[in-house]
């Protein structure tokens, strides 16, 4: 038989454990898992800066090489001169357009740091086989889309200390600090608008781009 | 897989625990016995299908169904195989960088079923061994940690109910009305109960170096997926997830371990996540440069605009589900706001010329969705039904019009605008939008 105080006194134990497990504050107080090594680290340790190149490894490439290994890798989803196949990504062009009724945003027109492509395509390309291209390429690579882009001459060699330094066009249009929220609805509740200036301006009826919701999934393609 | 018995032999244990068979007559006379005297002396005729019922009972009311361990992973009924995740095939490339849609219009909570919840991948789905996946935390940290599941779990626990939604939903709206559907223009949400560390938990005990000020998270997907987050933020309210509605994460959504980041957009609660590295600047990834960034009619653009701001919808009536005559009819939706509760939702019929504020359901939670009802007489002219919310800050859902005037519509995310639908006299909807 348990007497009552001893129950308590098991609570009471219970409940100072579960108090020191979520302050925990203490660097290591909990003691799982294990130190990550150099070695580890090193290992995964990908990550590039895009604003000053911080990360990136040793290692260059020429655009001539960046074609090569294009050509072979790259061009079959992204085309030849980056023009993009098919529903594919392009690479290049729209410079002048982000005002346009149809901006293209690209490499060339929009991104703002040239360090930033190293990083995504040695972390994510090629598609089918990310993060399997040797950073010498990644560099080759980088430099012939800037090339293919205007940004840098033929004999641009890329490295750590050349990526950095590519002024990319769209550099100083980014705003990186939230405005919003930028509108002011007020809650209006009655005769909030004239009934006469309640107007239809688009709707989706009869424009035939909308998968089916029932039966088996759609594999419809509009014209 | 249902047992492949004849129909009129069934089994069942005897009192000494082994299958008997027993012969479909037996089964039946047992059941006239308990009916006969309700029948008045006759036994009820076998259900006929072609007749309606009641008064003839249903072929599954006159036999035995599947046993228990039938289905040992339970699944929805086959009559609700409609009710499925759905992908627009144009939209995208090919799949693995793609997104599918959650079907809002045939759910009924504020959880969404984990085989329904939305999906945005950027080099597919991996498929994770948990013995090997391991999280690594260092940077500008004092004790750099490598840890596994194992570990992982042994952290002191908490569950959350949060949405997450993808800030390109909607994205198609922005020019025009464009996909009539409510699946397709607002399915790229969905909410679970998550169950995981607090990513302040997990930072406090690597310790933290004064100079850290941001986070860079990473997947261990193909995509390597990574964003920069505030140190301020996720020392707030992140976690890290290895469960979702009770049961581990779903491949899907990050399995075995994702980053929660409540209330901001979809692609920084990062799934598969393996990396956790503090700095002192924010890294200006891929996804927060060239994607993720909101392009103005003047040609700047907006980055780290992770906020989700408040928004709602009419999930019934909706294109998906039209009304069926005249009659009074529940107007049903969601809302959410990504800076913390609902405060309230209002319900227009008319194109937003009067408004009335419907009822919110409990539970009404913080960066949750939230459910709202407004009984509605229809009397089969046409309207247009629109549903407007105010988050606890005050700031109220605006309409597609006063979104353009700021932004243009080029911006591709964060359009949470008024969705108007329109009911025709026949019942059918339409998605809509006014000028
Ligand atoms: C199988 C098709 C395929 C191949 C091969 C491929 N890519 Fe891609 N690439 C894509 C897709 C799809 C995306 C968009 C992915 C996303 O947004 O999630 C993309 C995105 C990109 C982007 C970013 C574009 C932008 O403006 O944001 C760059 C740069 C890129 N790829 C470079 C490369 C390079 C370099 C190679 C060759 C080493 C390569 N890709 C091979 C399919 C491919």
């Amino acid at each position: 038989m348990f007497s009552s105080r001893k129950i308590s006194l098991a609570a009471c134990a219970l409940l100072v454990a579960a108090g020191s497990l979520a302050r925990a504050a203490e660097p290591g107080s909990f003691g799982y898992g294990k130190p990550a090594t150099p070695a580890q680290i090193a290992g995964w340790d990908i990550d590039v800066r895009g604003e000053d190149g911080a990360g990136l490894p040793a290692g260059k490439g020429t655009v001539d090489r960046g074609a090569e290994v294009y050509a072979e890798q790259c061009a079959a989803c992204h085309g030849t001169f980056g023009e993009g196949e098919g529903r594919f990504p392009k690479l290049v062009g729209g410079v002048g357009s982000l005002r346009d009724e149809r901006p293209e945003p690209t490499v060339g027109s929009y991104w703002p740091f040239a360090p930033t492509l190293w990083d995504y395509i040695n972390r994510a390309m090629p598609m089918p086989t990310p993060h399997t291209l040797s950073s010498d390429d990644v560099y080759a690579l980088t430099a012939y889309i800037l090339h293919l882009n205007d940004l840098v001459p033929p004999e641009f060699v890329a490295d750590r200390n050349s990526l950095p330094k590519v002024k990319m066009r769209n550099r100083d249009s980014f705003i990186w600090t939230d405005p919003r929220p930028d509108t002011t609805a007020k809650p209006c509740m009655n005769a909030c608008v004239n009934a006469a200036d309640v107007r239809i301006s688009s709707t989706a009826e009869g424009r035939n781009l909308t998968p089916r919701t029932t039966g088996p999934l759609d594999t419809m393609q509009p014209k | 897989m249902r047992p492949k018995q004849p129909r009129s032999n069934v089994i069942l244990p005897d009192a000494g625990g082994s299958p008997a068979r027993i012969g479909r007559r037996s089964l039946l006379g047992f059941g006239a016995a308990l009916t006969g005297s309700l029948a008045l002396g006759g036994r009820p005729a076998i259900a006929d299908p072609s007749q309606e019922s009641p008064p003839a009972d249903a072929p599954w009311s006159q036999s035995m169904g599947a046993g228990v361990v039938d289905r040992p992973y339970g699944r929805p009924a086959d009559s609700e195989a409609s009710v499925i995740r759905r992908n627009v095939p144009w939209l995208t490339a090919s799949t693995e960088s793609s997104v599918s849609f959650s079907p809002l219009q045939d759910l009924h909570g504020i959880i969404t079923p984990n085989g329904l919840f939305f999906e945005r991948h950027h080099a597919g789905r991996p498929d994770i061994d948990p013995a090997q996946h391991k999280l690594m935390i260092h940077g500008l940290i004092e004790r750099p940690l490598l840890l596994t599941m194992k570990d992982i779990l042994r952290f002191p626990s908490t569950s959350r109910i949060h949405f997450i939604e993808c800030p390109a939903n909607g994205g198609m709206n922005w020019r025009a009305a464009q996909l009539n559907s409510l699946q397709f223009s607002h399915g790229m949400v969905s909410c679970a109960e998550w169950t995981g560390v607090k990513l302040s938990t997990l930072l406090e005990e690597t310790g933290i170096k004064k100079e850290a000020k941001w986070a860079m998270v990473e997947g261990a997907d193909g995509a390597h997926m990574n964003r920069s987050i505030p140190l301020d933020k996720c020392l707030d309210d992140c976690l890290v997830v290895y469960a979702q509605n009770g049961e581990a994460l779903r491949p899907e959504q990050g399995y075995p371990l994702r980053l929660v980041v409540p209330g901001w957009e979809g692609n920084v609660n990062i799934k598969w996540l393996r990396r956790i590295k503090l700095g002192e600047k924010p890294w200006h990834t891929r996804e927060e440069t060239s994607k993720y960034t909101d392009l103005m009619p003047d040609g700047t653009s907006r980055g780290f605009t992770w906020l989700m701001d408040a928004k709602s919808v009419v999930t019934f009536p909706c294109p998906e589900k039209p009304l069926d005559g005249p009659g009074l009819y529940e107007i049903r939706g969601l809302a959410w706001a990504g800076t913390g509760k609902v405060k309230r939702v209002d319900v227009s019929v008319d194109g937003g010329i009067n408004w009335q504020t419907a009822r919110l359901h409990e539970p009404v939670l913080s960066k949750a969705l939230t459910k709202f009802t407004l009984p509605w007489r229809w009397d089969g002219s046409p309207a247009l039904v629109a549903s407007r919310v105010i988050d606890e800050a005050g700031y109220v859902q605006p309409t597609i019009a006063e979104l353009r005037k700021r932004r243009g519509s080029n911006s591709i995310y964060h359009n949470n605008s008024i969705q108007t639908w329109q009911v025709k006299p026949d019942g059918s909807v339409f998605n809509v939008q006014l000028a």
